[in-house]
């Protein structure tokens, strides 16, 4: 995509004030980072940092039929979302292949909101609807243009948040409708950084006020670069690189969010692989020494290749080179230990368990 | 962090791939990275140092500097064999971001074609290329 054709979301002003590094991400022009990765990794860790979001996409689903469709369309099992629930889950193909992975929010009775990765939200939709229509009674609506997304994240996140926008925040993994700058917004207890904190859907109109309130309130701005080290450091999956149409949920380790019996679509082929092992596993390692891995980086037991990396970085947290890798079975456990060829060096690492980086406190 | 200002000193010359070479004597060099290169990279977290007695060839890769996103070839300004590497770095790679001139610079090389000097660029005309990219 050409530079002059790349979105941008309603902070974008924002982001350049502060000088932000500004990168295309999934047609998006986003902030790769403002102060520097680590600084920012280390805010969230410690303190409140804030990221835009807002290139996530949002889709509606209601009507009385809105429980069976997305029972028939998500692998986990929808009808144990309370109203005000979060459930993550993935959507599959039919040969159980993971096209995206989702947080659902039951906003009422018969009334979900989906976040979607932004750049799926466009086939994602299209696969929504297409199934929507064996249900005659729902609806599916893109509602991207209705939000502004804010991801407050950290130790302090929370209190910081609730004192500096005076709103009432839900607890861990649900979703309350509150009032931001004057304006219905929505308030999720869930993140990507594996720390504390929320997620805020907000009027794109009144999302630089808030920003600037946040900003005020001591959140430190925090870039793409720290949400992907943060994110791999307690073992997120990042669609695109670990989950792919081509893997399905249990080689993926995501067999806790697939709930064969509710017949989704996939279901069938998640079941067979679940019940007879897949030749590979997602795994995460750390680099033992020098070496950060990359994606594609070849995993390596002396001349054979064992697996493929497909996240890798270096750990602010842990100071060293981690990620995850599609390993064969066998080697797969964690201490057993193999080789990253990174770009012609072998770099030893070790499997680990996750997450790589565990939370103080 | 606190990174320095944009700056290209007069005694250094330049390479177009954004690296320099300050010239000792007539036959060896201190090789290191500009303040655009740091500055586009990011935080170095991770300097591959070549061995000392490696053989480097003018505008090919002979380390690699890496930072938390990305990973970048450092290109050789002039030919010459490796007779020093900044060992310092392994410990605070950071040092290349703060310093890129002093106490980041990567490696010493004795030159082998001190000839080559003529190809490069003086600061003023590195400045230019920045400015016109």
């Amino acid at each position: 995509m050409s530079e002059e054709n790349l979105r941008r979301t309603p902070l974008y002003e924002r982001h350049a004030e502060l000088g932000a590094k500004l990168v295309p991400f999934a047609g998006w022009e986003m902030p790769v980072t403002y102060e520097g990765i680590r600084e920012e990794h280390s805010a969230v860790r410690t303190h409140a940092g804030m990221f835009d979001v807002s290139h996530m996409g949002e889709v509606e689903v209601e009507g009385p039929g809105a429980l069976a469709f997305l029972q028939r369309v998500l692998s986990n099992d929808v009808a144990k979302i309370a109203i005000g629930g979060a459930q993550y889950s993935c959507l599959c193909n039919e040969e159980g292949g993971v096209l995206d992975d989702l947080f659902t929010y039951r906003l009422g009775g018969d009334r979900y909101l989906i976040v979607t990765n932004s750049a799926n939200h466009a086939s994602d939709l299209a696969w929504l609807g297409r199934w929507s229509r064996q249900f005659g009674d729902v609806a599916v609506r893109d509602v991207a243009d209705r939000y502004a997304m804010l991801a407050v994240q950290g130790p302090h996140a929370r209190a910081i948040v609730s004192a500096a926008l005076r709103v009432e925040l839900p607890p861990r993994m649900r979703v309350a409708p509150v009032r931001i700058g004057a304006r219905p917004a929505l308030a999720c207890g869930t993140g990507y950084t594996g720390e504390d904190g929320v997620e805020l859907l907000i009027d794109p109109e009144i999302a630089p006020a808030i920003w600037v309130e946040l900003l005020d309130a001591g959140v430190v701005p925090c870039g793409l670069g720290a949400r992907d080290t943060l994110r791999l450091e307690v073992c997120f999956h990042l669609h695109g690189n670990d989950l792919t149409p081509e893997r399905n949920p249990i080689e993926a380790g995501l067999g806790w969010c697939c709930v064969e019996e509710t017949g989704f679509v996939g279901a069938e082929a998640v079941a067979q692989a679940r019940r007879e092992g897949t030749a590979e596993k997602l795994v995460p390692f750390k680099i033992e020494g020098a070496g950060i891995p990359r994606e594609g980086n070849p995993v390596m037991r002396g001349d054979e290749q064992v697996g493929v990396v497909t996240s890798g970085t270096f750990s602010p947290s842990l100071e060293l080179g981690i990620g995850m890798a599609y390993l064969q079975t066998d080697l797969a456990e964690p201490g057993s230990e193999v080789e990253i060829d990174v770009r012609g060096k072998r770099r030893p690492a070790r499997i680990a368990s996750k997450p790589l980086y565990q939370r103080k406190g | 962090m606190t990174l320095s200002d944009a700056h290209y000193p007069d005694d250094l010359l330049y390479h177009d791939q954004h690296d320099w070479a300050r010239l000792e004597g007539d036959e060896h060099a201190v090789f290191g990275i500009t303040w655009y290169a740091q500055d586009s990279l990011g935080e170095v977290v991770f300097y591959d140092a070549p061995e000392i007695g490696a053989t480097i060839s003018k505008d090919a890769s002979y380390a690699e500097v890496e930072s938390v996103k990305a990973v970048s070839d450092v290109i050789a300004p002039m030919s010459g064999e490796i007779v020093e590497v900044n060992d310092s770095l392994e410990d605070a790679p950071e040092r290349i971001n703060e310093d890129p001139y002093g106490e980041g610079w990567l490696v010493k090389v004795r030159l082998t074609h001190p000839e080559e000097r003529g190809a490069l660029l003086d600061a003023g005309e590195y400045r230019k290329m920045l400015e016109k990219s």
